[in-house]
């Protein structure tokens, strides 16, 4: 039992709501946060610090863009592709766009069916979650091949300020691999799932605790943040 | 004595989650709603770009463009708006501190160019 307490589901006592209620979570000498488990808590705080990680790559690109005399690349016309003879400005970024975000739904939903106890749903929407994920850090590769190809290195490229370079392998260098990361712990929750290790209780492998389907749920909130620094990229690195 | 709609709600969270108390659970239409809306401002965002908007226009769009779609993944996906304050303050308030490195970073630059100007059309 002492477990169930910890995994902070207990069912919802009268808690004061609002700002009274921060205070009283806060300063009640117990856990701070009531509603979240350890492993959702902490998930939350590792989000946070990379939030700040990806904070100050994207600071150090402004900085570098702003502080540089040199003009800066025009990435709509850099990440353009030939498509049936037109030039489509940005195109492969906005289909990687659209793969994550398809990728991010596919992954909420496949937290509603964990919690319906649905396996074989929860499994298949895991699965495509990870498919779109690799499809994503396929493209990406594809991308970083294409500007390699022409010329684009960490100290210079052909089009302008030499940051440009460093900064788009850096920050996207880092959130692909994010992603890959992602895509091998889904891959591992899938297998979890599959075998029915949250319904038994078996042991994981990482803190030898019971696991439950709160797992999907932690594995989705890194998802959804992988997402969500792609959001950032795109509006400040593509699109600026 | 309870009344009749706490009842009705015990009776639905029980079925609900059969017999098994666990957070989270909403109906799947709110996270299809929130994904809609997301392809919707991902095409919008892209579009800014497409239709070459420039300025603060183009500046001004991007950044609207790109705070609901963070807005909706970290409050439907990421299950926030469902949390209790004390988690949600805890985790959205310290990236201010980012806002704020920002704009220190942001006025060094402005310096940093400017003092590049100067040198380097002066011959160094």
């Amino acid at each position: 039992m002492a477990e169930t307490t910890l995994d902070g589901t207990a069912p919802e006592q009268s808690r004061p709501a609002g700002l009274r209620g921060v205070a009283a979570d806060w300063a009640s000498d117990q856990r701070a946060f009531k509603s979240a488990s350890w492993g959702k808590a902490m998930m939350w705080i590792f989000l946070l610090s990379d939030t700040f990680i990806f904070g100050c790559f994207l600071l150090a690109y402004m900085t570098a863009r702003m502080s540089t005399t040199v003009p800066w690349p025009n990435a709509s016309e850099v990440f353009a592709l030939h498509i049936g003879g037109v030039e489509v400005p940005l195109i492969l970024i906005a289909i990687m766009t659209f793969v994550l975000i398809s990728s991010s739904g596919s992954m909420a939903i496949a937290v509603n069916f964990a919690y319906r106890r649905n396996r074989r749903a929860t499994v298949a929407l895991l699965l495509v979650t990870a498919l779109l994920g690799a499809t994503f850090v396929g493209m990406q590769a594809f991308e970083w091949t294409k500007l390699i190809s022409e010329g684009v290195r960490p100290w210079g490229n052909p089009w302008g300020a030499a940051q440009f370079g460093s900064s788009f392998f850096m920050i996207t260098g880092f959130h692909g691999t994010h992603v890959t990361f992602g895509v091998i712990f889904l891959l591992i929750v899938a297998r979890k799932v599959w075998r029915g290790d949250y319904d038994d209780g078996a042991r994981g492998f990482f803190t030898s605790r019971r696991g439950d389907y709160e797992h999907v749920e932690i594995m989705g909130l890194y998802w959804h943040f992988v997402d969500l620094v792609w959001v950032f990229i795109f509006a400040f690195f593509y699109l600026w | 004595m309870t009344s009749h709609a706490e009842q009705e709600h015990r009776h639905f969270s029980q079925s609900a989650t059969a017999a098994h108390a666990e957070g989270q659970q909403h109906p799947i239409r709110i996270y299809l709603i929130v994904w809609f809306w997301l392809f919707v401002l991902s095409a919008c965002s892209y579009l800014v770009d497409y239709v070459g908007f420039q300025g603060y226009l183009r500046w001004g769009l991007i950044i609207v463009f790109m705070m609901l779609k963070a807005g909706l993944i970290v409050a439907v996906f990421m299950h926030m708006v469902w949390e209790r304050l004390a988690l949600a303050y805890a985790i959205l308030l310290p990236p201010i501190a980012v806002l704020v490195f920002a704009a220190i970073m942001a006025v060094e630059s402005e310096y940093t160019a400017i003092t590049r100007m100067t040198a380097f059309s002066g011959g160094g």
